[in-house]
């Protein structure tokens, strides 16, 4: 099937060239001969950091094969084109589950190590790559070089939230935990303002897995209102329990089209956001508790197939970014959105812990990060992101590569203080969009 | 599980195994907890299709490792397919898309694609089809084994293009209908299965795009219920039927003037 190179959020759309990686054992060959090479996975990077326009990309979704799952210890080895939903159908029948998984399921195992993925359990599991035993790696030259923490430990750390730069990697090697149930108990209490965030968020520091939806609209007496959701893998369940967990996950809806740019307007997100809210709030009084399966729970929008299409053909743009919790900047920022009436569909507000990644680039840090998109709107959506960009580098934060579009070199190179350690690492025949965009000043 | 039947001790043979529809086929039995013998000669891709068939649930894989050129050894990979239990199904996916240019240029290559394409396949049905007849079927539909092979759309009719691979395929159209025909008396089916185009790695330098393209999955799932329906001819996806139909009916004086 002929199919467009794109990122999530649908912008760049530059033609690109693509090689489909079938097999592990596929010679590096193959790579000689290009301008440079990038990994491709399943496409969920929202900005450009899956894209290489100069070069070709290596569309590594062949590379789609189970090496082995030990039933007993629950470490499984996979090619790293295999999707995070391919792998838990698997493994959640067995009683297994993956150690962090962010709000999608169909990113590929690569892609989430190159991205050092994080979930709604950062605050007690940290990123994918503290789960990571070891994984293999081609890099252009030929060699095949089997990372771990231990072994060629430096690339491994370099890979970790690498962005693809390093090499391809083939397979990896993932410590699952167990469940003993395919469903989640989630609790759901509405809060009033950043402060009664933080102090539920203090108060569940027991529960497994933490987010909150936050209202990016809304100003006067609703600022920062939202719904904090707090959950549990479920115990074992009953028999008419099971029965439902079929039915569960059938029936995606599909956005064939991109919408008109005008579904998508600020009064259609302010109607969405007030709805979001009452209905949830309501349900919840003070607060509630449900049983839901984990696919709604932590992939209520993988329901709707190419959701991103809903922003129009112009695609639009994510913005994720951490900044210290004690500072005062979340607030300023967030006051910033609300006045520039650009507020989001759909904003996540979420505390990382303080658990540390191997990984030189790793994106999360101790502290407050708060998810959010805007459709394209050409010069007005950048100039507010430039704006946040700018808050976030005075609060001492970052913003998450794997989401962004727009980051200036000197902003990446504040966040990403490992970043000349980190070059040291990527293979030569390999480059992106994203990092030919934040090298640019060092080569200066 | 489907029939409830997959899961006992009759394994599914795939010849072929490496191949996308192969694999996408396979799958589906693996997670229905079949036994499966995959035969093909890369060993470390026959072993990485192995790997994941065990992963997703098959109750048991063992792979045969073949040229399938060799035809001495032929005879002998195909008695030992029998040695624990008869196989229920056995599917045939091996074949390669020549260059028609090149074949044009060499006859070399004209035969290496016939012999792939045709030959060998030929060479295997030879020693399984007597194989069967010693082990005859009991009457009925699921009574005796199934022979599932690829043959393509490009059999029905020759055209400039591709007659090559057109002439192999319609070669062994043609073989299993005598086949069919042969094998009935002892109970066991022949499905002749005619994909269109597929995205494929086969197909990998090829140019796609449009409806006609279909993927691997979708074709093994057609294959697979012709096969459990005891089907004897497959157009996978159904509208080739009709595509060739309109096809084989342009009278070859006009049809020698088309480039096809």
């Amino acid at each position: 099937m002929s199919e467009a190179y794109r990122s999530w959020g649908l912008d760049p759309q530059t033609p690109q060239k693509a090689l489909r990686w079938g097999w592990r054992d596929a010679p590096a060959t193959q790579m000689a001969g290009q301008q440079s090479v990038l990994p491709f996975g399943n496409g969920r990077s929202y900005g450009d950091s899956c894209l290489n326009t100069a070069g070709t990309l290596i569309d590594a979704r062949g590379l789609d094969r189970f090496v082995a799952l030990d039933t007993d210890t629950g470490v499984l080895t996979a090619e790293a084109g295999l999707t995070f939903q391919n792998i838990l159908q698997h493994i959640v029948p067995r009683g297994w589950f993956l150690p962090v998984t962010p709000g999608t399921q169909f990113l590929t195992l690569g892609g989430a190590i190159a991205n050092d993925v994080h979930g709604k359990n950062h605050h007690v599991a940290g990123t994918i790559g503290r789960h990571i035993k070891q994984f293999e790696l081609l890099r252009s030259d030929g060699s095949r070089l089997v990372c771990s923490a231990t072994q060629n430990a430096e690339l491994f750390a370099a890979t970790i939230g690498g962005l693809g730069l390093t090499g391809l990697i083939l397979s990896a090697e993932i410590q699952l935990i167990r469940v003993d149930s395919a469903f989640m108990d989630v609790e759901t209490i509405p809060f009033n303002g950043l402060e009664a965030f933080r102090s539920i968020s203090a108060d569940s520091a027991s529960f497994d897995y933490t987010v909150a939806w936050l209202d990016c609209v809304s100003g006067g007496e609703n600022f920062a209102r939202g719904l904090f959701y707090r959950a549990r893998h479920a115990a074992a369940i009953e028999a008419d329990e099971l029965l439902r967990e079929k039915e569960t996950g059938k029936g995606r809806v599909s956005i064939p089209f991109n919408f008109p740019a005008m579904a998508l307007n600020g009064l259609s997100i302010k109607l969405f956001n007030e709805l979001y809210y009452r209905s949830n709030s309501k349900k919840a009084a003070r607060s509630a508790f449900s049983r839901d399966h984990y696919q709604p729970y932590f992939y209520p929008l993988d329901s709707i197939a190419n959701w991103n299409r809903i922003y129009g053909s112009k695609g639009f743009y994510q913005c994720q970014f951490v900044v210290p919790a004690g500072s005062e900047s979340l607030e300023a920022i967030l006051r910033a959105i609300v006045d520039s009436g650009m507020g989001s569909f759909l904003a996540v507000l979420k505390e990382f812990g303080d658990l540390a990644s191997p990984g030189l680039l790793s994106f999360p840090r101790p502290g407050l990060c708060l998810a959010l998109d805007f459709s394209n709107r050409g010069l007005k959506s950048r100039t507010l992101i430039e704006r946040i960009e700018q808050q976030v580098v005075e609060a001492g934060g970052a913003i998450y590569p794997a989401k962004d579009r727009l980051m200036s070199a000197s902003a990446f190179r504040t966040f990403f203080p490992a970043h000349d350690q980190f070059s040291r690492w990527i293979d030569p025949a390999f480059s992106s969009d994203f990092w030919r965009r934040v090298s640019m000043e060092t080569q200066l | 599980m489907r029939n409830g039947g997959e899961s006992g001790s009759k394994p599914i043979v795939v010849f072929g195994a490496t191949s996308d529809v192969a694999i996408a086929l396979s799958r589906r039995y693996a997670q229905e907890g079949a036994s499966l013998i995959l035969v093909g000669r890369n060993e470390s891709r026959l072993t990485a299709v192995a790997d994941d068939l065990r992963v997703r649930g098959a109750l048991h894989v063992r792979t045969l490792l073949q040229d399938s050129l060799t035809y001495d050894d032929h005879p002998t990979l195909v008695e030992s397919l029998f040695t624990d239990h008869a196989p229920a199904k056995f599917y045939f996916f091996q074949g390669s898309l020549p260059d028609q240019a090149a074949c044009e240029a060499s006859f070399e290559v004209t035969r290496e694609a016939v012999e792939v394409n045709f030959l060998s396949i030929v060479s295997y049905l030879t020693w399984l089809a007597s194989a069967l007849e010693r082990r005859p079927g009991e009457k009925g539909a699921a009574g005796g084994a199934s022979i599932i092979v690829v043959s393509s759309v490009a059999g029905d009719r020759g055209r400039g293009s591709n007659y090559v691979y057109g002439a192999s395929k319609g070669g062994l159209t043609i073989f299993l209908q005598g086949l069919r025909n042969r094998l009935h008396k002892s109970n066991h089916g022949v499905l002749t299965v005619k994909p269109g185009f597929i995205d494929t790695k086969m197909t990998a330098d090829i140019e796609k795009g449009g409806p006609l393209w279909a993927k691997p999955e979708k074709v093994a799932d057609d294959i697979r219920l012709a096969a459990d329906g005891g089907r004897m001819v497959l157009y996978t996806p159904w509208f080739w039927q009709f595509i060739m139909l309109v096809i084989k009916s342009i009278p070859e004086g006009i049809f020698k003037r088309l480039s096809l």
